[in-house]
């Protein structure tokens, strides 16, 4: 996630960084999550895990996997990309459209959990209903996000919540994790001092 | 990103390859409930057609219409061209009506490039002339890759009347670009002389379809303009098709993998003969299908953004 950079100012400074999560806690996180979906959907019945590009899909079949190692459950998995159906498309210069691939059993009339790393104004999970809805009819969805910043836009609350970090607006919260960027960990960058 | 796309020259190696990748996911929506994004909602594109066409106008405004955009067709037959309303002042009326993107088809060469200067939105070349046809090279290449997974190191045939077709010029362009090795084969009347290397450098002439047959790993064939049938470029349709026409026999010639592509309209019995127009080696009725989601992949590519 982008913060403020130091371009303007000489000599440039940095901003605080903090370590929210670390390697240990983001595995912690996940398992919780994944009892958590086992308990409120008895089982995971019916129940399919949709990841939101980037860091949302590795989250996702990390749950399916946990999920799988705590029940011997297989739910299915699969990888949804709003990108088309974002609100600021025309704010910046054309986004790339990455791979939207659904399970084989498709959404229709399943419990449709989708997987995201950080909440944040909402926008990203109202495009994503939107989505949903032009590719299905779920029987019901719910929202599972490792971290949860708060500054909501719009009327959107997570199920299932990693953690609870309060922000200032100017703060941002970067997710790295092993299958995207080389080590989980959850960092709160602070806000550049002018 | 590009703000036009008037020629196969106008797309470097990554963001043509941006355009097949953005069209492999739109080809998806195409298997879908609902089969339309709402990523150009509020953008008007026109259909500027100065030429007769059904599949590019109808491929156009099918993938307008998918990404949400509005879209206005706009024929020269019926209209103020007629009256004798010259490009310039068509371009500025649509200006005016503020089109966001113009898909321009004219005979004369080089009427995009023009219409480019004078309109804010994005051209989009359907064909202009026997110059170029850029979204049909894309979509070529798309199904070149999506039956052979790849484009580098390919070895491409383009068979026909190479002279007068807009879409072998776009072809060489695009596939050099990509890596695939071009040969032109034709009657020597219709190659003309210094094309390949004028082209693109790596591009090859050969005079005979069956030299070349083996070693394709695409054949291209190029439909043979019945209009031009009486300019002497070749003695008879009946030597043309004996030593330029794609058959059964010379089929089986090609290499296992090979596939047989044609953008059509198609004069069967002429330069591909039903036998082959209809084996499962051909892509012809892949390609239309390719058209849409390459042209989506264009039109969101161009507009989808703030790329001004």
């Amino acid at each position: 996630m982008a913060y403020p950079s130091a371009a303007r100012s000489s000599p440039p400074r940095q901003p605080s960084v903090k370590v929210i999560l670390t390697s240990a806690d983001v595995q912690r996180v996940v398992d919780r999550i994944a009892h958590q979906i086992l308990e409120k959907t008895q089982g995971a019945a019916d129940t399919v895990l949709l990841g939101i590009p980037t860091r949302g899909a590795p989250l996702a079949r990390r749950l399916a996997a946990r999920i799988s190692a705590f029940e011997g459950i297989s739910v299915p998995v699969g990888v949804l990309d709003i990108t088309l159906y974002r609100d600021d498309l025309r704010r910046h210069a054309t986004r790339a459209v990455g791979p939207t691939q659904l399970p084989a059993g498709g959404i229709d009339g399943m419990r449709v959990i989708l997987v995201d790393d950080v909440l944040f104004s909402g926008r990203t999970v109202r495009a994503a209903l939107d989505a949903l809805g032009d590719l299905g009819r779920p029987a019901s969805v719910q929202l599972a996000v490792l971290v949860d910043r708060g500054h909501r836009q719009l009327p959107i609350r997570a199920d299932y919540v990693g953690k609870n970090i309060p922000t200032a607006l100017a703060e941002s919260v970067k997710v790295t994790l092993a299958e995207t960027d080389g080590a989980d960990e959850v960092r709160l960058y602070g806000e550049v001092p002018r | 990103m590009i703000r036009h796309l008037l020629s196969g020259a106008d797309l470097d190696a990554d963001t043509a390859t941006e355009i097949l990748d953005t069209a492999a996911e739109m080809a998806a929506v195409a298997g879908r409930e609902v089969k339309k994004l709402p990523a150009l909602r509020g953008r008007t594109v026109v259909n500027l057609f100065y030429e007769d066409s059904t599949r590019t106008r109808i491929s156009f405004e099918a993938a307008a219409k998918r990404l949400s955009a509005d879209v206005i067709n706009f024929s020269a037959k019926g209209s103020s061209v007629t009256k004798g309303e010259s490009l310039k002042d068509t371009a500025l009326t649509l200006q005016a009506m503020g089109a966001d993107a113009v898909v321009v088809r004219h005979p004369a060469s080089g009427a995009p490039h023009r219409l480019a200067d004078w309109v804010d939105g994005s051209v989009v070349n359907a064909g202009d002339g026997t110059h170029e046809h850029p979204t049909q090279a894309l979509l070529d290449a798309y199904t070149m890759r999506s039956r052979l997974g790849r484009l580098a190191g390919l070895s491409v045939a383009v068979v026909g009347d190479v002279l007068h077709s807009r879409v072998a010029r776009s072809n060489v362009l695009l596939l050099s670009t990509l890596g695939a090795k071009v040969t032109l084969v034709g009657p020597p009347t219709l190659i003309p002389l210094d094309i390949a290397a004028a082209l693109a450098p790596g591009t090859d002439v050969c005079y005979d379809l069956d030299a070349v047959l083996p070693s394709s790993d695409v054949v291209m064939m190029l439909r043979v303009q019945r209009e031009r049938m009486n300019d002497s470029y070749f003695p008879s349709a009946r030597e043309y098709a004996r030593r330029y026409g794609l058959d059964g026999p010379r089929m089986r010639r090609l290499p296992e993998h090979a596939i047989v592509m044609h953008p059509g309209p198609m004069n069967r019995g002429m330069e591909i003969t039903p036998e082959v127009a209809d084996s499962p080696r051909s892509t012809i009725v892949e390609q239309v299908a390719n058209g849409v989601s390459v042209r989506m992949a264009v039109l969101y590519l161009l507009l989808g953004g703030n790329n001004r």
